[in-house]
C-alpha cells in the first residue's frame, strides 16, 4: 500500500464526541429591550424607589449639565458627558451594596456620585489636578479608566479575590459599546464565566463610539447576543427605562450573589451630547435622530409614570430640583477655587520609596522651582555626581 | 552538628521554593497563569505548588495575558499578591497595555492609595534552542516604563532571595527568569534558612582592577567566563552582577568603574535602545573623570531574534566580550 493509499485507509479511533455544555437557549436574550416604565408591570414597581430614581436623575442630568458649563468656563479639561445616559448612571450605583465595587469608565462619574463619592473628587482627573481624585477603597469605586475595557478584567479578579476570601461582594463593571470590540473585554467575560465570578458587566450602548455607529463595531445582533458565547446570561434593556435597568440589574447582582456567576446586561440608550466638549458631533449624526432621542427622555420617562400615578406633586419635583441646584452651587463654587497642586506628588506615589534615581530628579525639580521664585540657590543637585 | 551532603539545587528549583515559602508564609500569595497548576509550568518552576496549596491558591487560568495580568491586577486591588507566571517572554506582549496602563501607574494614579503588590515572572533571553517567539530579551520595555521593579537574578541563590523579596514587595516587579540559568546549579543549599536579597542591590561578582563588566541575567556566567579567559592575556576583569535594573545601583556600578576606569556593558538584549546606553550614559556621567576610555557595549544585533540554529551568532560569547576588552585603549596603559 502506498503511502496515498494508506491515508485514505487510516481509521483513527476518535475520543468520545463533544458536547456542548449548555444548552444555550436559556442565555439568550429578549428580542427586545427589556421595558417596564409604560407597561403593567410598572404598577407593581414600589413607590419609594421611583422617587429615589426620580430624585438621582433629576441631580444627575444637572451635575451633567453643571461639568459641561465647567469645561466651558475653562475648570475642567475635558467632560464626557452622560446626558441621556442617567438612567444607566443611576441604577448602576443604586443596585449595589456599600460593600459592592464598581468599575466605572470615563463616562461613568455620574455612578461614582450616585454611590456617594464627592462630585469634585470624581471630577479629578477631567479638571486635570491628578489623575485619581478619590481613595477607591472609600467607597468601592475604581479609578475612571480612560483605556477602554481595561477596568473589566479587574472588576472579575476582585470578585473572584472577594469569593475566594468567603467576602459577599459583588462587582459591577461598565463600559460602552465601542468597549465591547476591545480584546479585554472578551477576556474578562471568558475570565468571569470560567471562575463564575460575581460579577455584572453592564454595557451603555450609546450608539457611539465618539463618531463610529455600532453598525461598524460588530455584526452581532445585539451585544447582549455575546454572552452567550461565554456561557453566561444576556439581558437586553431599556437604557432609559429607569426601573427597568435597576431591575435587570438588580436580578443580576443577585443572581452573582448567590453564587450563579456573571451577567452581560446591554441596556439601549443614546449619547445625546457629543462624545466631549472637545467632539464636534454635527460631523457624524443628524439633528432630526437626537431630536428623536428626546422624546425618549429617562427622566420625562419616569416623571410621566410618578404623575399619572400621583406620586409626584409640585412640592415633591421643587424639592428634588432644589436639591439638585444646591449640588450644582456646591460644584461650581468648589470647582471655581484654584485646586491645590504639590509638584513633590510627582515623585511621592511612582513607588512605595521613591528610587535614588527620582530623588535626584525631585531635587533638581526642586532647585528650578527655587530659582523661579526667587529663593537663595541651594548647591546645585545636577543629575550627574 | 552533622553535615549531609546536599543535593544542589537548580535555579528552577530555587524559584520553585521560593513560591512555595512565600505562600506557606502569607495566604495572600497566589500562583496564577498557563500551565501552572496540574502541569507545574513549562519548566516546572511551579511544581508540585497545586497539591500543596490548591487550585483556588495555584491557578491554571485561561490562554489570555491580557486576562491574566487583568484580574491579577483586581485581585491585588482586593488585597492579594498576586504571582503571575507568563509563560515566555515574547508572549507576555499581549498583557503590556495593562502592565504599561495599570500595573506600573496604579499606585501613582491614586496618590498611593491603592498599591498593587503582584510580581510578574517572565522566563528572558535565549540559548536554549526554542524556537520563534521564545527567546526574546524584553528587558528594555519593561524598564523604559516607570513604575515598575525589573529584577533579574544570575544565580540560584538570588533567584529564591530577590523572587521572594519581589513578592514581598509593595511594588509591582517584573521578575525576569533568564531561561538558560533554569538548570544551573551553585552552592546555594535549600536545606539553609533562607536569605532574602533586596531589590535594587548590585554585586560585584569577581573583582578585578583592569576594567568592569557590566551584566545581568544570562550573561552573567558569560563574562565571569570571559573574565577567566582574559587573564592569560593580562587582564584581571571585574565583572558587576546588577540583579536590579530598577531601581538602578549608580553607586556599586560607579564605584567600581572609577576603580578600574574602564567599562563594558553586556547583555543579550539589542544594543540601539537597549540597557546598555542608559548604563553606559550614567557610568559616563559619574565617572568620566576617572575613565581611560568609551565606555564599550556587548550587545546581542539591532535583529529580531534569530532562528535557534543561528543564535549562537547573535548572543554575545567570551570572545565578543575580549575583543570588546581590547579596545578599551590599552596602548599607552599598563594591563
Amino acid at each position: 500500500m502506498t503511502v496515498m493509499e494508506q491515508r485514505g485507509a487510516y481509521r483513527p479511533t476518535p475520543p468520545p464526541a463533544w458536547q456542548p455544555r449548555t444548552d444555550p437557549a436559556p442565555l439568550l436574550p429578549d428580542a427586545l429591550p427589556h421595558r417596564v416604565l409604560g407597561t403593567r408591570a410598572a404598577e407593581r414597581v414600589d413607590p419609594d424607589l421611583l422617587r429615589r430614581l426620580y430624585a438621582q436623575l433629576v441631580r444627575g442630568r444637572r451635575y451633567n449639565t453643571q461639568a459641561t458649563a465647567l469645561t466651558k468656563q475653562g475648570r475642567l479639561a475635558v467632560y464626557p458627558s452622560s446626558t441621556g445616559q442617567e438612567a444607566c448612571e443611576v441604577a448602576a450605583a443604586l443596585v449595589l451594596e456599600e460593600r459592592d465595587w464598581l468599575f466605572p469608565s470615563y463616562r461613568d462619574t455620574l455612578a461614582a456620585v450616585a454611590r456617594g463619592l464627592d462630585p469634585v473628587q470624581a471630577l479629578t482627573l477631567l479638571r486635570g489636578d491628578w489623575h485619581t481624585g478619590y481613595d477607591p477603597r472609600e467607597h468601592r469605586v475604581a479609578p475612571l479608566s480612560t483605556p477602554l475595557a481595561t477596568q473589566l478584567p479587574h472588576a472579575v479578579g476582585l470578585a473572584h479575590a472577594a469569593r475566594l476570601k468567603g467576602d459577599d461582594v459583588v462587582a459591577l463593571a461598565l463600559v460602552g459599546d465601542g468597549g465591547t470590540s476591545e480584546g479585554d473585554f472578551h477576556e474578562a467575560l471568558n475570565f468571569a464565566a470560567v471562575w463564575q465570578a460575581p460579577v455584572v458587566f453592564l454595557v451603555q450602548n450609546n450608539g457611539f463610539a465618539i463618531s463610529v455607529p455600532l453598525a461598524k463595531q460588530t455584526a452581532a445582533p445585539s451585544l447582549a447576543h455575546k454572552a452567550v458565547g461565554y456561557g453566561m446570561p444576556g439581558r437586553l434593556v431599556d437604557g432609559n427605562d429607569a426601573v427597568a435597568v435597576h431591575e435587570v440589574l438588580g436580578e443580576a447582582v443577585a443572581r452573582a450573589r448567590a453564587g450563579g456567576g456573571p451577567t452581560l446586561v446591554e441596556a439601549v440608550t443614546y449619547r445625546m451630547e457629543a462624545h466631549t466638549n472637545a467632539d464636534d458631533d454635527k460631523r457624524y449624526r443628524e439633528d432630526a435622530e437626537v431630536e428623536a432621542w428626546r422624546a425618549h427622555d429617562p427622566i420625562a420617562l419616569l416623571e410621566q409614570e410618578l404623575t399619572g400615578r400621583g406620586l409626584l406633586d409640585e412640592d415633591a419635583v421643587r424639592a428634588v430640583r432644589e436639591d439638585a441646584e444646591a449640588m450644582a452651587a456646591d460644584l461650581r463654587e468648589r470647582m471655581n477655587q484654584d485646586p491645590v497642586l504639590d509638584p513633590a506628588d510627582l515623585f511621592a506615589h511612582v513607588y512605595a520609596r521613591p528610587t535614588p534615581q527620582l530623588l535626584e530628579q525631585e531635587a533638581l525639580l526642586r532647585a528650578e522651582l527655587d530659582a523661579e521664585a526667587g529663593r537663595p540657590e541651594d548647591e546645585p543637585e545636577g543629575n550627574a555626581r | 552538628m552533622t553535615t549531609v551532603a546536599v543535593k544542589p539545587a537548580t535555579m528552577a528549583q530555587a524559584l520553585g521554593r521560593a513560591l512555595r515559602d512565600a505562600m506557606a508564609d502569607d495566604p495572600a500569595v497566589h500562583v496564577m497563569g498557563e500551565d501552572v497548576g496540574t502541569l507545574g509550568g513549562v519548566f516546572r518552576v511551579t511544581d508540585g505548588l497545586a497539591k500543596e496549596f490548591g487550585e483556588d491558591r495555584v491557578t491554571d487560568t485561561p490562554l489570555a495575558e491580557a486576562g491574566i495580568l487583568g484580574t491579577a491586577v483586581g485581585m491585588a486591588m482586593y488585597g492579594l499578591r498576586p504571582v503571575v507566571e507568563m509563560q515566555f517572554d515574547a508572549f507576555a506582549y499581549p498583557a503590556f497595555e495593562q502592565l504599561l496602563s495599570h500595573v506600573a501607574k496604579m499606585r501613582n494614579r491614586t496618590r498611593g492609595a491603592m498599591p498593587l503588590p503582584l510580581t510578574v515572572r517572565v522566563p528572558y533571553g535565549g540559548g536554549i534552542g526554542g524556537v520563534e517567539h521564545h527567546s526574546d530579551s524584553s528587558e528594555a520595555y519593561y524598564i523604559a516604563t516607570p513604575g515598575l521593579h525589573v529584577v533579574t537574578p544570575a544565580t540560584v541563590s538570588d533567584a529564591y532571595g530577590l523572587l521572594r523579596a519581589a513578592i514581598a514587595s509593595d511594588d509591582p516587579v517584573v521578575f525576569l527568569e533568564p531561561k538558560r540559568l533554569y538548570w544551573s546549579k551553585d552552592a546555594w543549599n535549600p536545606e539553609e534558612p533562607q536569605a532574602v536579597e533586596p531589590i535594587g542591590r548590585a554585586v560585584v561578582r569577581r573583582t578585578g582592577r583592569s576594567a568592569t563588566l557590566i551584566t545581568y541575567g544570562p550573561s552573567v556566567p558569560v563574562c565571569l567566563e570571559a573574565a577567566e579567559a582574559a587573564r592569560a592575556e593580562g587582564w584581571d576583569l571585574e565583572v558587576v552582577d546588577l540583579r536590579s535594573l530598577v531601581p538602578f545601583d549608580d553607586e556599586t556600578v560607579a564605584a567600581s568603574v572609577r576603580r578600574t576606569g574602564r567599562a563594558v556593558v553586556v547583555h543579550e538584549s539589542g544594543g540601539f535602545g537597549g540597557p546598555g546606553g542608559e548604563i553606559a550614559a550614567r557610568v559616563t556621567e559619574r565617572c568620566f573623570h576617572h575613565l581611560e576610555a568609551p565606555v564599550l557595549r556587548v550587545a546581542g544585533f539591532d535583529i529580531p531574534y534569530p532562528p535557534p540554529m543561528l543564535e549562537r551568532h547573535h548572543l554575545p560569547g567570551v570572545d565578543r566580550i575580549l575583543d570588546a576588552v581590547a579596545r578599551l585603549q590599552w596602548e599607552a596603559q599598563s594591563r
